[in-house]
């Protein structure tokens, strides 16, 4: 198995997060970033869904790193590519059958809806309306289509929970 | 011009606004030309915030094309005061009128409601963010007194907070002006706005000062806007920045001879009324400027609309 986070990093961490069967891994995440990565995928285990997260685990390429297990199901490239936003280095496993069929990179979207919400009290996406917020991807940061509001810092903090 | 809505000014090339100046100054040459222009046309006024120059100009031009208006009126008597999201709202007025003209309190507001709406919709003003149709009388009025390219323009005031402010900027990206943005620390720019200067302009024709006296001598307009008092922690704070920001006679003596005076309206103190009858003041001409280009915006985006109906609905490109 060429799985990064079995084989590269070794079999420390493999101890601490037990392999999937079929899933997906979200590997080389940010160091402390592994709640926001779920937050942001909107998994939080209310539908009985099997995940595992390992947070601050040593790393080659990254000094600490997390990582996250979802059993059971396969994240689409649309779904995770939001994850640049905290995660910009994470890679996709999708495994099957302990094989990890695809392997891929997140790419920052042009576009991301209904998953951050405007820190602008001012902007009527926080109105109660009937609509998702919207923010253009920048590449420094993030910017609401509505009332414009750029956001560059800390942008986990605007994950819709 | 080829847009359904008017949302902001940053959605304006110059040829779309050299297209609405125009019309603008053909209609004030001739406002009994298009007097049965729209007959049986009818216009929703939606304005969630006290407006005085703005709604009226806006009724003014829809009557003066022959058309009619159906207003909203105040929040307090309307559905809203029940609760009623502004998405619905919009939809509800769409179903009476021919095209909605929309003033509210929260910012991107009029790009909200103008995704649920197919009539064309104009933004009177969305909180602190963008009020283009003010911007396009304040252009038809710099283009009357000094031209459009070739410009030095002074913008003074709450830039922060100031709707028109941030309109006007984004469109005089799209001429040959040097703009010099005047305000205490507390109240430039925000940096929204100076972002999208910068992204159009490259940042070469603005500048950022605290001072007028800095820029007062090369400014062949000022623009003057309102700082509010309730912008400020306590009133002698207020008293002591907003005037430093006020123009009187002895201000103007180190200004040039055609110095052109704008402001939005209403002013309370930023002016003395000793200016008003000089050559510098063109206020009240600016504030008249709004119903021969509202009746251009108006019949433009309405005749775009009747062209789209003739072609079968082809989307405008």
């Amino acid at each position: 198995m060429s799985d990064d986070h079995d084989h590269h990093d070794g079999d420390e961490h493999e101890l601490r997060v037990s392999k999937i069967r079929s899933g997906t891994v979200i590997d080389h995440v940010r160091g402390g970033q592994a709640l926001n990565v779920l937050a942001i995928l909107g998994i939080d285990g209310s539908e009985g869904e099997e995940v595992s997260v390992g947070m601050n685990v040593p790393s080659d390429r990254l000094a600490r790193k997390d990582i996250v297990k979802v059993e059971g199901r396969e994240l689409s490239q649309d779904e995770v590519d939001v994850l640049s936003l905290i995660a910009p280095d994470a890679t996709i496993n999708i495994v099957r059958d302990y094989e990890v069929i695809e392997k891929h990179r997140v790419e920052p979207p042009e576009i991301v809806e209904g998953v951050l919400s405007c820190p602008n009290a001012g902007c009527i996406t926080t109105s109660g309306e009937p609509v998702d917020s919207r923010f253009e991807v920048l590449e420094d940061g993030v910017r609401c289509d509505y009332c414009g509001t750029i956001v560059r810092d800390e942008i986990a903090a605007l994950i819709d929970t | 011009m080829r847009h359904d809505h008017l949302i902001t000014s940053k959605q304006l090339t110059r040829e779309d606004i050299e297209t609405i100046l125009d019309r603008a100054a053909e209609i004030d040459a001739d406002p009994s030309a298009v007097a049965d222009r729209h007959t049986n046309t009818l216009l929703g006024l939606l304005f969630f915030e006290p407006s005085t120059r703005t709604k009226m100009s806006f009724e003014t031009a829809m009557k003066r094309l022959g058309g009619d208006v159906v207003d909203m009126g105040s929040v307090e008597s309307s559905s809203v005061k029940k609760g009623e999201t502004l998405a619905d709202t919009v939809r509800v007025i769409e179903g009476y009128t021919d095209a909605l003209v929309l003033r509210h309190p929260k910012q991107g507001s009029a790009t909200m409601a103008s995704e649920f709406v197919d009539v064309p919709l104009v933004n009177a003003g969305d909180g602190a963010g963008h009020h283009p149709s003010q911007t396009m009388l304040d252009l038809y009025t710099i283009r009357e007194n000094a031209g459009l390219d070739d410009l030095t323009i002074g913008i003074m005031g709450d830039l922060k907070y100031g709707r028109t402010v941030h309109s006007l900027a984004h469109a005089l990206t799209n001429f040959d002006v040097q703009q010099h943005f005047i305000s205490p620390e507390s109240l430039r720019l925000p940096r929204e706005v100076v972002y999208d200067l910068h992204q159009e302009d490259g940042g070469a024709g603005i500048r950022e000062h605290e001072s007028l006296e800095e820029v007062l001598a090369s400014l062949d307009v000022l623009y003057v806007t309102r700082i509010q008092r309730e912008r400020f922690p306590d009133e002698q704070e207020y008293q002591k920045v907003a005037g430093e920001y006020q123009i009187g006679s002895e201000t103007l003596e180190a200004a040039g001879d055609d110095l052109t005076i704008m402001h939005p309206l209403p002013r309370v103190d930023e002016i003395a009324p000793e200016i008003d009858e000089t050559d510098h003041a063109a206020y009240f001409e600016q504030a008249h400027n709004g119903v021969p280009v509202r009746m251009a915006l108006l019949d433009l985006l309405l005749s775009d609309d009747e062209a789209a109906d003739r072609r079968g609905g082809e989307a405008d490109e």
